[in-house]
């Protein structure tokens, strides 16, 4: 099996480049998790790991893997499409339930101390 | 000379991925409200999947990443669920 | 043609996931592929979805290329307001948006937009009023977002899709 050895010089560079690229973009959106104070705050951070950081690392994989075996291997943009897709739905399901928590919340409150 | 610099590319993205989780971790342990730690989660699935792509890059092998669509997928998929259970109490209706 | 492939883009799509899952483009996996493309339109039938037609591709790409550099450079900005590089006090709040679009398909469209771009965030839709409430990280000018909102996306997605 190829290893990453076998990698010519340019191509270990690029890859070498894309993933570390991705990696930090990936913890500094971690790290948004961390800092922002209010949570539709927080919702911001992961979407710089699903966007960014997943297209740079998806494209360090292409460049390696289409270089070892010498034909273009493009599975991986299926894993940018997913996220693409399914990141954006999955949080705007959680913000409505974060919102109709907030709100329920709320009136909970103004109708005093009793209801749940 | 590039190989090693590959090599070495590789550790540390690796490290800083795994630091990424433990950021998500942190946030599903501490998170004030179950709509915080459900962020948390899904952050920590993305940087997972993430994780196992840089593991697929190091060894050379494509096994890697059909287990990281398997872990993109199953993260939106109990994303969505966990939302719906906060937003309704009850996960299927 | 429409009793065969209800949903020719789907259809389509499915065969393409199927040939790049396998990495191989081999008559077996086409006509296997096809099958599955097939059945699969066939089965989305069962949800009675509205339907819709692209009216112009164009405008489509024109579209993604515009928000692939959005989404680039909001990620920049998003990243030097994480690390804490911004020189002033900094505000987050919610804005109102008026919209002209009713199109389901492209109402889901603008809410994968706003919400992948790191900054922006869908939080409610009003269908009655065309009212649509977003978050915004770094809220300087309502008017500013309500505006770019406007122009960049809904107009490009009005033109899409209406």
């Amino acid at each position: 099996m190829n290893g990453i050895e076998h990698l010519p010089p340019w191509a270990a560079a690029l890859t070498a480049l894309l993933v570390f690229a991705g990696a930090v973009v990936t913890l500094v959106g971690s790290l948004g998790l961390l800092r922002f104070g209010t949570f539709y705050e927080r919702v911001h951070a992961p979407t710089l790991g699903t966007t960014l950081g997943t297209v740079f690392v998806a494209a360090a994989s292409i460049v390696c893997f289409s270089v070892l075996q010498s034909r273009p291997v493009l599975h991986e943009i299926l894993i940018i499409g997913l996220g693409v897709v399914t990141t954006p739905i999955a949080l705007t399901v959680l913000v409505g339930a974060a919102r109709f928590r907030d709100t329920a919340e709320q009136s909970a409150q103004a109708h005093g101390p009793e209801g749940d | 000379m590039s190989q090693l610099l590959l090599i070495y590319a590789l550790a540390a993205a690796q490290v800083l991925l795994v630091l990424a989780i433990g950021c998500g971790a942190v946030r599903i342990l501490r998170g004030p409200r179950a709509q915080d730690r459900v962020v948390g989660f899904d952050t920590s699935s993305v940087n997972a999947m993430l994780l196992l792509l840089t593991f697929g890059i190091r060894s050379g092998q494509t096994l890697y990443f059909e287990a990281a669509l398997a872990m993109a997928l199953f993260g939106f998929v109990g994303t969505v669920a966990l939302a719906k259970f906060l937003l309704r109490g009850e996960v299927i209706e | 043609m429409t009793r065969f492939l209800p949903f020719p883009r789907v259809s389509f799509c499915l065969l393409a996931l199927w040939l790049l899952l396998n990495q191989a483009v081999t008559i077996g996996h086409v006509l296997l592929g096809c099958v599955i493309a097939l059945v699969g339109g066939r089965f989305l039938t069962v949800l009675e979805l509205p339907s819709t037609r692209v009216r112009r591709p164009g405008v489509l790409l024109r579209l993604l290329g515009l928000v692939a550099i959005d989404i680039i450079r909001s990620n920049l900005a998003v990243g030097r307001i994480i690390l804490g590089f911004g020189r002033r006090q900094r505000k987050s709040g919610f804005v109102n948006i008026p919209l002209d679009m009713r199109n389901p398909y492209g109402l889901a469209m603008l809410a994968c937009i706003i919400t992948s771009t790191p900054g922006t965030l869908w939080v409610n839709f009003d269908a009655e009023k065309g009212l649509l409430m977003i978050h915004v990280l770094d809220l300087v000018d309502e008017a500013e977002w309500i505006r770019s909102i406007k122009q960049r996306y809904e107009r490009h997605l009005l033109e899409i899709f209406e």
